[in-house]
């Protein structure tokens, strides 16, 4: 390696150490003020907390947190699983057979890819209002698997595609149908991309807003993001406990991003090649 | 093919309860905000009046409608000049050979804001920007420059550059990534090449690294724009559209007229100018994706 190299390097390396630090930082500084006395994180906003107060934390999760997180668990686990199963089903069928409509099938689907969800707002609320669904969990459920079922149906299919069909063909020979061919071939083989769209999906749902704000209206539905902003004027001068919110709801999204980072890119590749 | 290729009944079964979702709670909603857009009616009243395309002449009157369309378009704009551009390059030094076995690290890091959500990030950036305890005006006098403090959600005049830089801050990594995963399937050959023909660093990048993944780019540039117009939760969290109405996007527009204001069919002609928006985009991307494949 030259001199040149060398400097170049290092002036690389400086420049990404600073941009890390503003986005590290910031995430540190939330973990760490929600630490703090409402006094402590007004004079002393830099530095370490005076006094650790691990009981923000409890505060916060007492203060309704609790309650978000566990409707935010059960509302993504239903969905996560729901798009999953029906992804996964409407995969198969659209990459192991061939028959007429088909392509018309699949653009429907695609087209439900690039659809605003803005734009279905209005006449969903209408809609779930009608069916009695409004501020009930299905509230939430139905549309967010709707939504996210075109995206995983279309990494699934590209995956199925992959996948050899000597196993299937014999499988038939000895007298399995296709939910046998579905069950005990296709969804074993394509674990790696049903992983990666039940994460992606799980992370969408989980971190939802709009949908949320506005098909449940009961606070003891309310999931995490919009529960959060309940909080913040409820609890608005004590910062402390507000933090301490905050980085509970993102500390679970962190955890699973760096447990399961290849699982991750695998979907964003696999998503990414056809847009 | 075998036989199970002709079974087109059993291939229905196993599409059919996916498709009666996506048509009932995707496609059968954006026919309906249609119908919708052209009556008077209320959220909690039976009943509506036709009006015809009353709302549409006066949206088109509106001039918060122009101030949405500006500051979404001001949102394309700021993001495709870092997400796009600032992705770009940062991906290409990240895989530059001096640096990329650090590429893992800051991979990793600059990734994470996008996993976050985006209620924390605005929460958490309100803060930051607050004009008495926050960092941003902490960080400006701590370097002796006190004048440059600023309320800086506060103020109409720099509220939505403050609100798109959150934006950059949280999904830059996202399409760094994204141009990384299609800068390792570039075949090393090529760069090895260029190497021995003596072309430097910023050569290679306009002449291998960006043609070799330009349906990429393509992907993230329509990606970007389309997200640009279906901004909602940033401008909602952290200004609501103020201070005035300074900030307000299409989305927020729309929120504000359905679930403030109660006007429920002007809400659904602001949807409807979404979705006609979104759908020339996607069309655009199409047209252009099949005319790269060709050349």
């Amino acid at each position: 390696m030259t001199i040149k190299d060398r400097m170049i390097r290092l002036v690389i390396l400086v420049w990404f150490a600073l941009f890390s630090l503003t986005i590290i930082y910031p995430m540190i500084w939330l973990g760490l003020s929600g630490l703090k006395s409402n006094s402590d994180f007004f004079l002393n906003t830099w530095s370490l907390p005076k006094e650790w107060l691990w009981g923000n934390y409890k505060a916060a999760w007492d203060a309704g947190i609790g309650q978000f997180f566990l409707n935010s668990v059960l509302v993504s686990t239903v969905s996560v699983v729901t798009v999953m199963l029906l992804g996964s089903m409407a995969a198969f069928g659209l990459s192991r057979f061939r028959f007429k409509g088909m392509n018309v099938l699949l653009i429907i689907i695609l087209c439900g890819l690039m659809l605003a969800p803005q734009v279905g707002l209005i006449s969903l609320y209408k809609m779930l209002q009608v069916i009695g669904l409004y501020n009930t969990y299905w509230a939430l459920i139905l549309p967010y698997v709707s939504f996210q079922l075109p995206f995983s149906i279309f990494l699934m299919r590209s995956y199925f595609l992959s996948i050899p069909r000597e196993l299937e063909e014999s499988a038939i020979i000895d007298g399995c149908n296709n939910w046998k061919v579905y069950w005990h071939i296709i969804v074993p083989m394509g674990k790696p991309i049903i992983a990666s769209c039940a994460l992606l999906t799980g992370m969408n749902v989980w971190n939802e807003f709009m949908f949320a704000l506005v098909f449940v209206e009961d606070s003891s539905l309310r999931t995490i993001p919009v529960g959060l902003m309940n909080l913040r004027s409820q609890l608005n001068t004590n910062f402390g406990i507000q933090l301490a919110g905050l980085a509970i709801s993102a500390l679970p999204m962190i955890i699973v991003y760096i447990i399961f980072q290849r699982q991750f890119v695998r979907g964003l590749t696999a998503g990414s090649v056809k847009g | 093919m075998t036989k199970t290729n002709q079974n087109a009944r059993t291939a229905i079964l196993f599409i059919l309860p996916a498709l009666l979702l996506i048509l009932s709670f995707v496609f059968l909603p954006i026919v309906l905000n249609l119908f919708y857009s052209l009556y008077r009616w209320n959220a909690f009243e039976a009943g509506r009046v036709f009006v015809g395309l009353e709302y549409y002449i006066r949206l088109f009157k509106d001039p918060i409608f122009y101030t949405a369309l500006k500051n979404n378009f001001l949102f394309a704009v700021i993001s495709l000049m870092f997400q796009v551009g600032g992705g770009l390059i940062i991906a290409a030094i990240l895989e530059d050979k001096l640096i990329r076995k650090f590429q893992p690290f800051f991979r990793t890091v600059i990734f994470m804001p996008s996993v976050v959500s985006i209620v924390v990030v605005g929460l958490l950036w309100q803060l930051i920007y607050n004009p008495e305890i926050g960092l941003v005006n902490g960080a400006l006098h701590a370097i002796g420059q006190s004048d440059w403090a600023h309320s800086w959600l506060g103020d109409s005049k720099t509220a939505i550059y403050a609100v798109v830089a959150v934006s950059q801050w949280q999904y830059t990594g996202y399409m760094t990534m994204l141009f990384l995963i299609a800068m390792q399937k570039i075949p090393a050959e090529y760069y090895e090449a260029a190497m021995m023909d003596g072309a430097s660093r910023i050569k290679t990048f306009f002449s291998i690294t960006v043609p070799q993944i330009k349906e990429m780019i393509l992907v993230g540039t329509v990606v970007t724009v389309i997200g640009a117009f279906k901004v909602f939760d940033e401008v909602y969290i952290m200004t609501f559209g103020g201070p005035g109405r300074s900030t307000e996007v299409l989305g927020t527009m729309l929120y504000r007229a359905a679930f403030r204001n109660d006007e429920m069919g002007y809400a659904s002609t602001i949807g409807t100018m979404i979705f006609l928006i979104t759908l020339t985009l996607s069309l655009i991307q199409l047209k252009l994706g099949k005319s790269g494949q060709e050349v």
